[in-house]
C-alpha cells in the first residue's frame, strides 16, 4: 500500500544493551524524575485557606439587588423563571400595600423567590433577562456543599442584599 | 550478670521497643507525605500542625472499628495471624546495636539489646518467621484472594531468602564472625563494607524490597489484582498490625542494612573527634552519642528509600519476580561469594 504521507517509520526490534538489561540505570533515570517532583512546587490549593482565583466575570451564587434607597428591585416579572434552562428560579408575586414603598420599588414585588442551587446552572441567563437588574451572579460567592437537599433551595432570606452592603457594591 | 545491669536491659529493651513502634508510627505518615510530594501534592496536613497528629487519628480510627470475623473463617488462626507477625516483626530488633558503649559512673552501658555471636543468624531466623503470620491470615481467612495472597508471599520469601543469605555469607567471610556487634566495629570510621561489597549490596537491597514485601515486589498484597492479598478479610486493628509490622520489618531491615554495609555507628573522622576531646570518658560519650545519631540517620536515609523506590517503579509480573530471584540474583550472589573468596586468598598472598 502506498503511504499516505511520508512520516512513517520503520520500526525495527533490535536486542537491547546490556545497559538496559542490567536494568539498574534506568531504575537510577527513574528515582531521579520522582525525586525532581518531591521538590517541586506544589499544586494543590489549600482550600479553606486559600481559594482559587476566579476572573471577574465568574458566576457564582445569586444575588437580589436593592435600589439606592435600599428596595427591592424585583417585580416578580417572571422573566427569569422563563429564561432559566434548567428550571430552577419559582417565584410568586404579590401587592404592594400602602407604607411599604421603602421596602420594594414597584407596585409588584415576589412574595417567595426560590432558586434550586441543585438545578441551577448558572449559566447567568436570568441575569440578562432581567429589566429591572434585580438579580445577578456574584464573582466571589459559591454555595457551600451541605447534607439535605432542602438546604440548597435558597429563598429570600438568603438571597436578597443585605440592607447595610447597598452602598459598597 | 548482676541485677543492675538486667534492670538496664529491661530498661533498654523498653526504650528500643517504643522507637520501634513510634518509628513504625510514624513511617505511616511518612509515606503518605513522601508518596504526596513526589506526586506534587501536600500529603495529609489537617490533624494538628503538619498533620502530625494523623497516625493518632489513624490508630483511632482502626481501634473504633468493628471487630469484624468472616463466619467460615477459622476465628483461632484469623486472631493469631497479625499477632505472629508483629511479635515477630517486634522481636527482630533486638540483636542491632544502636551505638557503641557509654560510660557513665565508671559503667559501660553498651547500647545494645543482646549481643549475641550469632546475630545475624538470629535476625534472618526472626525475619523468616515473619512469613508465618502472613501464611495463617491467608489461610484462616477462607478467601481465594487472600490464599492466593499467602502463597505468593511464602514463595517469594523463601526464594528471596536465598540470595539474601547468599549475598550476606560475602560479609561474613571479610569479617569473620557472625556477631553484629564484630561486623559493627570492624568498620571503623569509613572503612565501611559497602567499599568492599557494592555488588553484595545491591543483591541485599533487592532482595531486603522482597523479604519487607515492598514495591516493585508487593506482590502478596497487590490490591490492583488480588483486592489486598492475604489481609483481604481483615479489618480494624487486625489490619492496622500487618500494616504495622510491616514498617516495623522496613525499620528492622534498614538497621540491619547499615550495619552490614554502611558501618553501623561509624561515621568519618571519628578517631580526630575522639582525640580532640582531652577527657577520655566525656571523648568516649561525645563520639557514642554522634554514633547513635550517625545510625538513626542512616536508618531513615533507607527507609526514605524503600519509600521513594514505591513510588517510583510498578509491580513486578509474578513469572519475573520469581525469574529475577533464582536465575539472576542467586548466580550473582555466588559470584560475589567465589570473588569475595579470590580476593581474600591473594590478600594473603600477597601481603
Amino acid at each position: 500500500m502506498e503511504p499516505l504521507s511520508n512520516r512513517s517509520k520503520k520500526v525495527q526490534k533490535r536486542e537491547m544493551t546490556f545497559a538496559e538489561r542490567a536494568y539498574l540505570p534506568a531504575i537510577a533515570q527513574g528515582l531521579g524524575i520522582t525525586l525532581k517532583h518531591f521538590f517541586k512546587k506544589k499544586a494543590t490549593i489549600n482550600y479553606p485557606e486559600q481559594t482559587r482565583e476566579r476572573s471577574d466575570i465568574w458566576r457564582g451564587l445569586h444575588v437580589l439587588k436593592r435600589d439606592e434607597n435600599g428596595a427591592e428591585r424585583c417585580t416578580a416579572c417572571g422573566l427569569c423563571a422563563v429564561a432559566c434552562p434548567a428550571e430552577a428560579i419559582t417565584m410568586i408575586a404579590g401587592e404592594r400595600k400602602a407604607g411599604e414603598e421603602h421596602l420594594y420599588r414597584e407596585e409588584k414585588y415576589a412574595v417567595t423567590y426560590e432558586v434550586n442551587m441543585l438545578r441551577c446552572i448558572f449559566c447567568g441567563l436570568c441575569e440578562e433577562a432581567c429589566p429591572k437588574a434585580a438579580i445577578f451572579l456574584q464573582d466571589d460567592k459559591l454555595a457551600p456543599a451541605r447534607y439535605e437537599r432542602d438546604e440548597f433551595i435558597y429563598g429570600k432570606d438568603r438571597l436578597v442584599e443585605p440592607l447595610k452592603t447597598t452602598e459598597t457594591k | 550478670m548482676e541485677s543492675v545491669d538486667l534492670i538496664y536491659r529491661g530498661i533498654f529493651i523498653l526504650v528500643i521497643f517504643g522507637i520501634t513502634l513510634l518509628i513504625a508510627t510514624y513511617s505511616t505518615y511518612f509515606e503518605r507525605k513522601i508518596a504526596a510530594f513526589i506526586q506534587d501534592r501536600v500529603g495529609p496536613n489537617r490533624a494538628g500542625p503538619f498533620g502530625l497528629l494523623q497516625p493518632l487519628a489513624d490508630a483511632g480510627k482502626l481501634f473504633f472499628k468493628e471487630e469484624f470475623i468472616p463466619a467460615k473463617a477459622n476465628k483461632a488462626l484469623f486472631i493469631i495471624g497479625p499477632g505472629i507477625a508483629m511479635l515477630v516483626a517486634g522481636m527482630s530488633s533486638a540483636v542491632i546495636p544502636f551505638g557503641d558503649m557509654l560510660l557513665v559512673g565508671g559503667r559501660e552501658i553498651w547500647l545494645q539489646a543482646i549481643e549475641v555471636n550469632i546475630g545475624v543468624l538470629y535476625v534472618f531466623g526472626i525475619v523468616s518467621l515473619g512469613v508465618y503470620g502472613l501464611m495463617i491470615g491467608g489461610w484462616a481467612s477462607n478467601n481465594k484472594f487472600s490464599l492466593l495472597g499467602a502463597i505468593r508471599a511464602a514463595s517469594q520469601n523463601i526464594s528471596y531468602e536465598l540470595a539474601m543469605g547468599l549475598s550476606l555469607i560475602a560479609v561474613i567471610m571479610m569479617t569473620g564472625s557472625l556477631s553484629l556487634r564484630e561486623i559493627a566495629e570492624q568498620q571503623q570510621g569509613f572503612n565501611w563494607n559497602i567499599w568492599y561489597q557494592p555488588l553484595g549490596f545491591i543483591l541485599f537491597l533487592v532482595c531486603a524490597f522482597a523479604e519487607t514485601n515492598r514495591t516493585p515486589f508487593d506482590l502478596p498484597e497487590s490490591e490492583a489484582e488480588l483486592i489486598g492479598g492475604y489481609h483481604t478479610e481483615y479489618g480494624s486493628m487486625k489490619l492496622g498490625m500487618y500494616l504495622f509490622a510491616e514498617y516495623i520489618n522496613i525499620f528492622v531491615v534498614s538497621a540491619v542494612m547499615s550495619t552490614l554495609y554502611f558501618g553501623a555507628y561509624n561515621f568519618p573522622f571519628m578517631e580526630n573527634l575522639r582525640s580532640a576531646i582531652s577527657d577520655p570518658v566525656l571523648a568516649n560519650n561525645v563520639v557514642t552519642i554522634v554514633g547513635v545519631a550517625v545510625m538513626f540517620a542512616k536508618i531513615f536515609a533507607f527507609i526514605f528509600f524503600f519509600m521513594w523506590v514505591r513510588w517510583t517503579l510498578p509491580r513486578f509480573r509474578y513469572d519475573q519476580l520469581m525469574k529475577l530471584g533464582w536465575q539472576i540474583l542467586i548466580p550473582l550472589a555466588i559470584l560475589n561469594v567465589v570473588l569475595t573468596g579470590g580476593a581474600i586468598l591473594l590478600k594473603d598472598y600477597l601481603f
